[in-house]
């Protein structure tokens, strides 16, 4: 199969992910969007690697993997926290960070 | 040409003896001041003593000085002493030092020795003022100043004195500063001084630049190979600084304010001596006014219009004080035409400056008597009559009467005569312009101050009610004798005799007999007839007929006269208005403009950062895609470039 | 010459002062004042030590030279040194700060902070100003010159009038601005020398070579830095806030000694450093001091404010002073540096008494005013000696200066130098206008009561008085020791002094 099929695929995952970022309001689907976009960045590196022919893109993809797991805890227990005082997961909800 | 040069640099011999003491003349003086000005009310008790004493010291040094020149031969006349080393920089070495030679010993006899008879008189005249202390601690200030002006031998030192007279002149304008008017009139002195300074400023800087010192000797030594020029600009700058000191057109408009100072002060600086240091300057920069003959006719000119101007005003004013000083700018005009006509006119210069300075200080002081028995009241239409109250100030001022206005005999009769022949000689139209106009202005001169002499002493008596007129005490009326003997026999002793010439001459150069255009006899019977036609006229004027005790309109002529021929009035509109405005605008646009533009970047950078700042909405979806927008444009970018 | 470093010394005794100063209890007002003047006079003391053993004729171009590696990575080290001109700075800036401390005895004790501060702050700038004069190295005169910033900026910002922040923030980032630009010159420089690790040392620096357009790149970083400093027309804005916010010794250090940092740095640095370039600018600098000058002068004359208006007089002085330094003569540039000692004390004494009149009366503006010479006449004639040395009276030390000044650049630029005369009109009038509003007429109902000098305040002007009359009679000490520094600036340059056109022979000299 060509290679050049899992990008095109990471790029498909990658814009959905963007767009839930995006348009979503519910702050766990865009957390689960941004999920989205790294693994969608992982497929890529995992195919380039592939295509290469060497272990650098892999090697990134699991370093991904472990930033990625690091913000699961800090963005879920924000979130969390939000949703305790807020009663709201709405990220326009929480604005106060401004000017 | 030549033999006059020669004759303008005697070799300065350095001094020795009594003649080592120059600089004793102006420190007993300084020292008088430092005593009465810094000892505050301690010294009250004794300070106008101690003021006193210390120019009558001085005067006594001088004499002996006098003395010791006087057994010399006329060569050896000029003596100079070094005292230390002021400025040195550079090319530019000023050195402190003192030129006695006949010129300057003239002026040191003559401050010194009416200086004092001025600090005698004001014992009496300031008696009952609270701050009399302060008023001879300036008087010797004053004397200090003067005494340095005459007998600097640079133009640098010479600039110390000239502005240190004029810092006297302020104070002494200003004594009874709490008149606001006065206060007013002493700060208008000072600042028509300074228009001159500009000149005597500026003259230096040229002296430096051209001739490589400000010395006499190198300033006279350097004008000799300068082109005309250079030595035209720095005649008129030296006219511009004398016309500022010696009340000249057209800088003249602050002597007749002056007239605030108490009268000694009148006496003292704004007749005898002071005010005739611009006809002390331009004399001693003979050398350079020799070579610029330009120069030498804008002195004249100058001189021609002052006197004319100064006898107009004279004519029309009722305060005693306004029209002497009026009369000063007018003789002070005399000398200036004279001394601007070369060699043949500065002896005569400076004669008529030595007997003006006896018969106008006479005349001051006599005034001042007058005031003093008057309560201070000034206005001549409210005079008239004294003679029968103020037998001595009557007799002496009369001496002072006669000598100005030249009647035979007497000393203004010697001087002035002989300017008027001078401004006579020559060819061309200039003997004819400026000599009628001396002519003219002597006949007038005989008018302005008979009318004044009558208004005063004589005719029915204007007193107001609250008057009890009195002659004043013999503090005041001794100096009052001595000047009138002085006004009598000065010109007798210095003028027929040849003596002034004579020992003017190692200085001012000789001149040969040069014949005026109309014939010397003619010439003098025209003037005395002149004279008394004026005089005549006069008496038959304010004498005879009664004198109102409010001035009449007047002709359209007197009312200028009155207004100062509208000199203030020009000063204001071309100098102060637009100054005034000058200043505002240039207030508001420092404001508004220069600050404005300072504080208008700092007020863009807030407001726009104000601004920009509210892109930061806290909505973390809009954050999200101006990154989107970011990367996109990032990448679009990239892909740009590599195509 | 002793091996004792003088000058680090000299420094570091404000520096211990403000320091115990600052560790005294508050409470202890009064005790704090005594050490304070304590510390400033042993410095006193310890600069006339210095200066006595000065040579002035010595071969050296610094004296008292104390070279320590600082940076050497970077070529910075720790240099002082003093030539003439630093010299009479250093000594002007060492009589001044005692004189400021007395005349504030008690400026400050109404303020909500404490009395403390502002001594310890005062003793903290003198340390400041005794290092950047003596600074020799391009590097730590730049540090030092933007850190004497900080103890300035709180004394206006804390113990100033009522726009105190307004101004002291103006104060700051106008100076900001300079020493940005003088930071980016200092690492130009850097680059453009030929390294080392003594590269920013002075002697080091001079006669670097570079092309035409980084000198003038360079110069320019300098100069502009120096002009703010100065304070030059157009950029002197800052200075009448500054100067009319800050309380009398505060002001007084600030016009009289910070701000001729701007024009010693000019003679000191920008001269030798980039002489191809300071003749090219010349042209400009002379048009822009005659304006400042004229500018200066005009703008006095319209004040209300009387701080406000002393300030814009030093704004016409240092016109002349900077004149005389750019017009590359030993006259204009020796009389440019008596000018900065002259206007040093001469405004010193003016400000001191205009704030002792503002501390009896409560307001700065002129018209509150009249009549005070016949209540006070201690005050109104030290006042009078003050106006009539900054209006250049013969005899008072600003004399001197000028007319060197004015020489040096007529033999130069006539007409600039012509232009610039007439500044001496102008400067009769607003001294002589001030001091008419202020101290002649009848007292009003507001100063009829006004107490004369007391003792304290006496003690303060009389060395000012004495000083402004010994230095007009006699400046012949000071110009003895300015002149070989100036003669080698004028080397460093490579200019010589114009022939007069018309010299007198030798026999004429007296």
């Amino acid at each position: 199969m060509n290679p050049m099929n899992y990008v095109y695929l990471s790029a498909v995952l990658f814009s959905i992910g963007a767009a839930g970022v995006l348009l979503r309001r519910n702050a766990i689907v865009v957390f689960m969007c941004v999920e989205l976009m790294l693994n969608a960045c992982n497929l890529a590196f995992v195919t380039f690697s592939r295509m290469e022919g060497n272990l650098d893109g892999q090697v990134i993809a699991f370093f991904v993997m472990v930033v990625a797991a690091a913000e699961v805890v800090v963005g879920l227990a924000i979130i969390v926290t939000i949703v305790r005082t807020r009663r709201s997961a709405s990220v326009d909800g929480a604005n106060l960070l401004k000017y | 040409m030549s033999t006059y040069l020669a004759a303008a640099e005697p070799a300065t011999a350095e001094a020795t003896g009594v003649l080592a003491l120059g600089w004793l003349l102006i420190a007993l003086p300084l020292l008088g001041a430092a005593v009465l000005l810094l000892g505050g009310r301690r010294t009250d008790r004794w300070g106008h003593l101690f003021g006193t004493a210390m120019p009558a010291l001085a005067c006594l040094i001088a004499l002996a000085q006098f003395a010791a020149l006087l057994e010399r031969d006329a060569e050896e006349r000029s003596v100079g002493s070094h005292l230390f080393s002021w400025i040195p920089v550079g090319a530019l070495e000023v050195e402190v030092g003192l030129l006695l030679d006949p010129l300057s010993m003239c002026f040191v006899l003559l401050v010194t020795f009416v200086g004092t008879l001025i600090h005698v008189y004001s014992i009496g005249y300031m008696a009952h003022d609270p701050d009399r202390r302060r008023f001879f601690g300036y008087l010797n200030l004053f004397v200090a100043a003067m005494l340095l002006l005459v007998l600097a031998d640079s133009f640098l030192v010479l600039y110390v004195g000239w502005e240190g007279v004029g810092l006297a002149s302020y104070l002494l304008i200003g004594f009874w500063s709490y008149n606001p008017t006065y206060a007013a009139a002493a700060k208008k002195a000072f600042v028509a001084n300074r228009v001159g300074d500009f000149g005597l400023s500026v003259a230096v800087l040229i002296m430096f630049a051209q001739f490589g010192g400000v010395s006499f000797s190198e300033v006279f030594a350097g004008a000799e190979g300068a082109s005309e020029g250079v030595l035209t600009v720095l005649g008129l700058m030296l006219l511009l600084a004398a016309c500022g000191k010696s009340a000249q057109f057209p800088l003249q408009s602050w002597l007749g304010d002056a007239m605030a100072g108490p009268t000694p002060v009148s006496a003292l600086i704004h007749a005898a001596t002071m005010v005739t240091a611009g006809v002390y300057l331009v004399v001693r920069s003979a050398p350079v006014f020799e070579g610029a003959p330009d120069a030498q006719l804008v002195v004249v000119i100058v001189g021609a219009v002052t006197l004319l101007f100064g006898a107009a005003i004279g004519c029309a004013k009722d305060d005693i004080k306004k029209a002497l000083a009026a009369s000063t700018m007018s003789q002070i005009g005399y000398m200036m035409l004279a001394a601007g006509l070369g060699p043949v006119g500065y002896a005569f210069a400076i004669f008529h400056l030595l007997t003006h300075g006896f018969f106008k200080a006479g005349l001051f002081l006599g005034a001042g008597s007058v005031m003093h028995g008057m309560g201070d009241q000034v206005n001549m239409r409210r005079f008239g009559g004294l003679s029968s109250v103020m037998k001595v100030t009557w007799v002496t001022f009369a001496f002072g009467w006669l000598a100005i206005i030249g009647f035979p005999g007497l000393s203004g009769f010697w001087s002035k005569d002989k300017i008027i022949e001078a401004a006579y000689v020559g060819d061309g139209w200039r003997p004819w312009v400026f000599g009628t106009a001396a002519l003219v202005g002597a006949g007038i001169t005989a008018f302005y101050m008979t009318r004044l002499f009558v208004m005063t002493f004589h005719g029915k008596r204007r007193w107001t009610d609250d008057v009890h007129p009195h002659e004043s005490p013999l503090v005041m009326t001794v100096p009052l004798m001595v000047l009138a003997v002085g006004s009598a026999l000065l010109g007798l002793a210095l003028g027929p005799t040849g003596a002034i010439a004579h020992w003017l001459e190692p200085v001012v150069g000789a001149h040969g007999e040069e014949e005026p255009v109309i014939a010397v006899t003619l010439l003098t019977t025209l003037t005395v007839v002149l004279v008394l036609a004026g005089a005549a006229l006069a008496w038959l004027t304010y004498e005879r007929r009664p004198v109102a005790t409010t001035a009449p309109r007047g002709s359209w002529l007197t009312r200028a006269a009155r207004r100062d021929l509208y000199q203030d009035t020009v000063n204001e509109s071309l100098l102060m208005h637009p100054g005034a405005w000058l200043t505002r605008s240039l207030v508001f646009f420092d404001n508004r403009g220069v600050d404005g533009t300072v504080n208008g970047l700092a007020a863009l950078l807030g407001g726009t950062s104000a601004r920009l700042r509210r892109l930061q909405t806290g909505f973390v979806r809009s954050y999200a895609l101006s990154m989107f927008a970011g990367a996109a444009v990032v990448v679009g970018a990239m892909l740009l470039v590599r195509l | 010459m002793t091996d004792f470093p003088w000058l680090t010394t000299l420094g570091l005794v404000p520096l211990v002062g403000a320091l115990v100063v600052a560790a005294l209890p508050s409470a202890r007002e009064l005790l704090a004042k005594q050490v304070a003047l304590g510390f400033s006079l042993v410095v006193l003391a310890g600069t006339i030590a210095l200066a006595l053993q000065f040579d002035s004729d010595g071969g050296e171009q610094f004296q008292f030279a104390e070279t320590y590696e600082w940076i050497p990575q970077f070529g910075v080290s720790y240099a002082l040194g003093v030539d003439g001109i630093a010299l009479v700075l250093i000594a002007m800036a060492t009589v001044l700060t005692p004189v400021c401390i007395l005349a504030s005895w008690h400026d400050v004790d109404s303020d909500r902070r404490s009395a403390k501060g502002y001594f310890a702050l005062l003793l903290l700038l003198e340390m400041f100003m005794i290092g950047v004069f003596a600074a020799t190295d391009v590097f730590l005169f730049y540090v030092l010159f933007e850190a004497m910033l900080v103890p300035m900026y709180f004394i206006i910002g804390s113990y100033g009038g009522a726009q105190r922040s307004y101004a002291a923030v103006k104060f700051l980032l106008y100076s900001l601005v300079g020493g940005l630009l003088m930071l980016a010159a200092v690492i130009g420089l850097y680059v453009t020398s030929d390294g080392g690790p003594k590269a920013f040392l002075f002697e080091n620096l001079l006669g670097t070579e570079m092309g035409t357009g980084t000198e003038r790149l360079l110069f320019l970083g300098f100069f502009i830095a120096f002009a703010i400093k100065a304070p030059l027309w157009p950029l002197h804005t800052w200075l009448p806030d500054a100067a009319a916010e800050s309380p009398p010794g505060g002001a007084v250090l600030l016009v009289g000694v910070l701000d001729k940092v701007g024009t010693f740095g000019m003679i000191r640095f920008c001269l030798p450093l980039f002489p191809d370039a300071s003749q090219w600018a010349t042209p400009a600098v002379i048009t822009l001091s005659v304006i400042g000058i004229l500018y200066g002068a005009l703008l006095a004359i319209g004040q209300t404010d009387m701080k406000r208006l002393i300030a814009y007089t030093s704004i016409s002085h240092f016109g002349f002073i900077v004149l005389g330094i750019f017009a590359m003569t030993s006259q204009g540039q020796a009389g440019a540096t008596l000018y900065m000692v002259n206007h040093g004390f001469s405004t010193a004494a003016l400000f001191l008494i205009a704030g002792f009149l503002i501390s009896r009366r409560g307001s700065r503006l002129i018209r509150d005013y009249g009549g005070v010479q016949r209540v006070a006449p201690m005050l109104a004639g030290t006042f009078l000696v003050a106006g009539l040395s900054s209006l250049a009276l013969p005899g008072l030390s600003s004399f001197v200066s000028e007319i060197l000044v004015l020489i040096g650049t007529y033999s130069r630029y006539e007409v600039a130098a012509v232009i610039a005369t007439g500044g001496i009109i102008l400067a009769s009038l607003y001294i002589l206008l001030m001091y008419q509003r202020t101290m002649t007429g009848e007292p009003t109902e507001h100063t009829s009561q006004m107490a004369d000098l007391n003792t304290r305040e006496a003690w303060v002007v009389a060395p000012l008085i004495a000083i402004i009359i010994a230095l007009g009679f006699f400046p012949k000490p000071l110009l003895d020791v300015i002149n070989p520094a100036v003669d080698r600036t004028m080397e460093q340059v490579g200019v010589t002094d114009p022939e007069p056109a018309q010299p007198a022979a030798e026999g004429a000299r007296p």
